[in-house]
C-alpha cells in the first residue's frame, strides 16, 4: 500500500496543542516575560535582565517565607504519613464497618478548601469556637489570631484533618492488595506483628506511599486557600507561606516583575524537590 | 510424626466447608489432595496446619491433641499457589527467615541455607531479591523456605499451578527428590489427576468438602469406591451411561449391548451406571472386548500425539482419547469402540460394584 502524504494529521493534534498552549505554555511564558522586565503600570516595559531573580533570591522576606513553607510541609508530612498508615492498619478488612470507615475517611476530602479554612477559623475562635472556647476553658491561653504558636497549631491540625484521609485511603489500597497467603505464611514462620509490618506490609505499601508522599509534598508546598481563609498569613507574617507571600507581592503591591521571578523560583523548587523525592524512592525500589 | 484427623468438620454459617473427615497421615508419606477448585482442599490444609480451627472433631500429632494449638507452635510449613516471599529480603534472607525466628546460630543458618539453595538450584540467586527472579525461581525460594526448617508437616497448596508448562514439569520432576529421605508428612493439593498419578503416594479425593476416598493413588485410580471418586480422578472426565442388565447382557441402547463376564454375571438384572475412561474409547477396535458405540461428533481437539473427540449419543456425551491423529468432522456421525473389559460398573446410588479386574476373575468372592 502506498502512503499518501498530506497534512491533515495536524488537524487532529490541533485541539490538544491549543489546549496545552492556553492552559500551560502561554501563561507560563507570560510569567517568564514579566520576570525579565520592569513596568510602571502604563503598559510600557523596560528590559531588566536577571535583576528580579537576584532581588528575590537575596531578599530576607523570601527566605523567611521559604523557611516557613519548609517547616509547614515538613511538619505535616511527618505527621500525616505515619498517622495515615497507622489508621489504615487499624481499619477493618471487610464488612459494613469498612464502608463506614471509608465514607468517614473520604468526607474531609470532599469539602471545598475555602470551606475547610472557614470551618476551622470558626471552630478555633477563642470566644465562640468550640475548640478555641474549650481550650480556654480548660486553662490554655489560646488565641490563634494573636499568638503565632497558636496560629501554627491550628494550621497544622487543619491540614492533618483535611489531608490525612488521602494517605489513609492510599495506604489502605496498598494493604488490601496483599494476598491473605502472605499473612498465613508469616504466621507459619512465627513472625510477630512488627515483623509482618516491617517485612510484608511496609514493602508492599511502598509504591502507594511514594505516591502519597509526593502528592502531599506538592500539595502542601502550594497550599494557599486554607491558610488564607484561616489566618490570612497572620498574626504579623507568622503564617505567611510562599503562596500567600506571592499573592501579596503580585496583587497587593502590584510588583509584577519580582512576583513573576518569585513564581518561577517557586515552581523550580517544587519541580526539583519532587524530582529528588521520586528519584530517591525509585532507586530504593530497584535495589 | 503421624497426623490424625478425627471426625474433623468445618462449618461456616450454614455452609459445610468440610464434612466430618477421618484421615491418618503417616510420617514420610506423600499425600495428595485431589479435587476441583472449591472442593475444600485449601480449607482442609488449613485445618491440618492449625491456621483454622475445626468446628468439631480433633487433630492429633502423634499422641498430642493439637486441635487448639496455634500454627506457630506446630512446626508446619506451607507453600502456596502464589509465590509468597518477603519482598524486601534477599533470597538468602528469605530462606533463612524461619531459622532466624527459631533463633538458630548464624553458622548453622548459613550451612542450612546453602544446602537448601544447592538442592533447589538457587545458589547463584542468593543475593537477589524476589522481584528479580523468574516465577519458577520465586517458587523454588518459597519451597526452600518451607523445607529448610525441617517441619513435621509440609503443606503444598497447588504450588505449580501458577507456573508455565515447562517450569511446572521441571519442578514436578524435582519434587519427589526433595522429599526423599525426609520424615515429614507431605500434603500436596492439586486439581490435576495427572499430577496425582505422577507422584504416586497416597491420594484423598475431595468432592464438595467431603473426602470420598483415601488410599494408595494407583488403587484409587483403578478401584474407586464410587462414581464420584472416579469422576474426580479422571481427566478428561470419565464417560458414564445408564445401562440395563437383562438376559446376561448389558443394554445401552437399541443397538449397543454386550455380554456380562466374570463377576458381572452375578449381578442381578437391574439398572446400572457404567463408567469408562476416555482412553479406552478409541476409533479403532482395541482391547479385549471392543463394543461399537455410535454418535455424532461435537468437538475435536488434536494435539501432536493424541486426539480427543467429544461425541453425543442420544442424551449422553462421551469423550474419546486416542493416540495418533484421527480426523473427525464436527457434526458427522462416528463409530467408536469402547473396550468394555476396562469398564467400571456402579450401582445407581454410585457404589462401585465391579471394576476391570473383576471381569476376568471367575470367582466373585475373590473381590473384597
Amino acid at each position: 500500500m502506498n502512503k499518501t502524504e498530506n497534512q491533515k494529521a495536524w488537524l487532529f493534534v490541533l485541539p490538544v496543542v491549543a489546549l496545552v498552549a492556553f492552559n500551560a505554555v502561554i501563561p507560563l511564558m507570560t510569567v517568564v516575560n514579566y520576570s525579565v522586565q520592569e513596568t510602571f503600570g502604563d503598559n510600557t516595559f523596560f528590559w531588566s535582565g536577571v535583576l528580579w531573580f537576584e532581588q528575590v533570591l537575596h531578599s530576607e522576606r523570601f527566605h523567611a517565607s521559604l523557611g516557613r513553607q519548609l517547616l509547614f510541609t515538613g511538619t505535616i508530612l511527618v505527621i500525616e504519613i505515619p498517622l495515615g498508615v497507622a489508621i489504615a492498619l487499624t481499619m477493618p478488612r471487610k464488612g459494613v464497618w469498612l464502608s463506614v470507615c471509608l465514607v468517614l475517611m473520604a468526607l474531609p476530602l470532599l469539602i471545598p478548601w475555602n470551606v475547610v479554612g472557614a470551618m476551622w477559623n470558626i471552630f478555633a475562635l477563642p470566644d465562640i469556637g468550640l475548640m478555641g472556647w474549650t481550650l480556654n476553658k480548660i486553662g490554655f491561653d489560646f488565641n490563634f489570631t494573636r499568638q503565632p504558636g497558636d496560629a501554627w497549631f491550628t494550621l497544622i491540625i487543619m491540614d492533618v484533618w483535611h489531608w490525612t484521609s488521602l494517605v489513609v485511603l492510599l495506604a489502605y489500597a496498598g494493604l488490601s492488595s496483599i494476598p491473605d497467603a502472605y499473612y498465613q505464611a508469616a504466621k507459619i514462620d512465627g513472625a510477630g506483628r512488627w515483623a509482618i509490618f516491617r517485612h510484608i506490609q511496609l514493602p508492599k505499601m511502598k509504591r502507594v506511599l511514594t505516591i502519597a508522599l509526593l502528592l502531599r509534598f506538592m500539595d502542601s508546598f502550594m497550599i494557599y486557600t486554607e491558610p488564607f481563609v484561616l489566618t490570612g498569613g497572620g498574626p504579623g507574617n507568622s503564617t505567611t507561606l510562599l503562596s500567600i507571600d506571592l499573592v501579596k507581592i503580585a496583587l497587593g503591591q502590584f510588583d509584577l516583575g519580582p512576583a513573576a521571578a518569585m513564581s518561577l523560583i517557586y515552581f523550580l523548587i517544587i519541580l526539583l524537590l519532587s524530582w529528588i523525592f521520586y528519584t530517591v524512592m525509585m532507586r530504593n525500589e530497584e535495589q | 510424626m503421624t497426623l490424625v484427623l478425627k471426625n474433623v468438620a468445618k462449618r461456616v454459617g450454614i455452609a459445610m466447608h468440610i464434612h466430618p473427615t477421618d484421615l491418618r497421615l503417616e510420617p514420610g508419606s506423600f499425600n495428595i489432595l485431589l479435587g476441583t477448585t472449591l472442593a475444600g482442599k485449601t480449607t482442609l490444609m488449613q485445618l491440618m496446619a492449625g491456621l483454622d480451627r475445626p468446628t468439631s472433631g480433633e487433630v492429633w500429632f502423634d499422641n498430642r491433641l493439637v486441635t487448639k494449638v496455634s500454627v506457630q507452635k506446630r512446626n508446619v510449613s506451607m507453600v502456596y499457589q502464589q509465590f509468597i516471599n518477603y519482598p524486601n529480603m534477599s533470597v538468602f534472607e528469605n530462606i533463612a527467615s524461619p531459622l532466624r525466628v527459631a533463633r538458630m546460630a548464624e553458622d548453622e543458618i548459613r550451612r542450612r541455607v546453602h544446602t537448601m539453595a544447592e538442592l533447589l538450584r538457587l545458589t547463584p540467586m542468593l543475593d537477589r531479591g524476589p522481584a528479580e527472579l523468574s516465577g519458577g525461581q520465586q517458587q523454588r525460594t518459597a519451597m526452600a523456605r518451607a523445607l529448610v526448617k525441617d517441619a513435621d508437616l509440609v503443606l503444598l497448596d497447588e504450588p505449580l499451578a501458577n507456573l508455565d508448562f515447562k517450569l511446572r514439569e521441571e519442578l514436578r520432576d524435582e519434587l519427589p527428590r526433595l522429599f526423599a529421605n525426609r520424615e515429614c508428612i507431605v500434603v500436596y493439593a492439586t486439581t490435576e489427576p495427572m499430577e496425582a498419578l505422577l507422584f504416586g503416594g497416597r491420594t484423598a479425593t475431595l468432592f464438595e468438602g467431603a473426602v470420598t476416598q483415601f488410599g494408595p493413588t494407583s488403587e484409587l485410580y483403578r478401584q474407586p469406591r464410587d462414581l464420584i471418586t472416579a469422576q474426580v480422578f479422571s481427566d478428561p472426565p470419565i464417560n458414564t451411561a445408564r445401562v440395563h442388565k437383562r438376559d446376561g447382557a448389558f443394554v445401552l441402547d437399541a443397538t449397543t449391548r454386550w455380554e456380562a463376564t466374570g463377576a458381572l454375571k452375578e449381578l442381578p438384572d437391574a439398572d446400572y451406571t457404567v463408567g469408562i475412561r476416555p482412553h479406552f474409547v478409541t476409533p479403532m477396535q482395541r482391547g479385549q472386548r471392543p463394543v461399537a458405540v455410535d454418535g455424532r461428533v461435537l468437538v475435536t481437539e488434536l494435539s501432536g500425539s493424541e486426539s480427543i473427540v467429544h461425541f453425543v449419543m442420544g442424551e449422553t456425551t462421551w469423550v474419546s482419547q486416542a493416540h495418533g491423529i484421527h480426523p473427525f468432522e464436527v457434526g458427522a456421525d462416528a463409530r467408536l469402540y469402547a473396550d468394555m473389559a476396562r469398564a467400571m460398573y456402579f450401582a445407581t446410588d454410585g457404589r462401585l460394584l465391579a471394576s476391570a479386574s473383576d471381569q476376568d476373575a471367575p470367582d466373585p468372592s475373590a473381590r473384597a
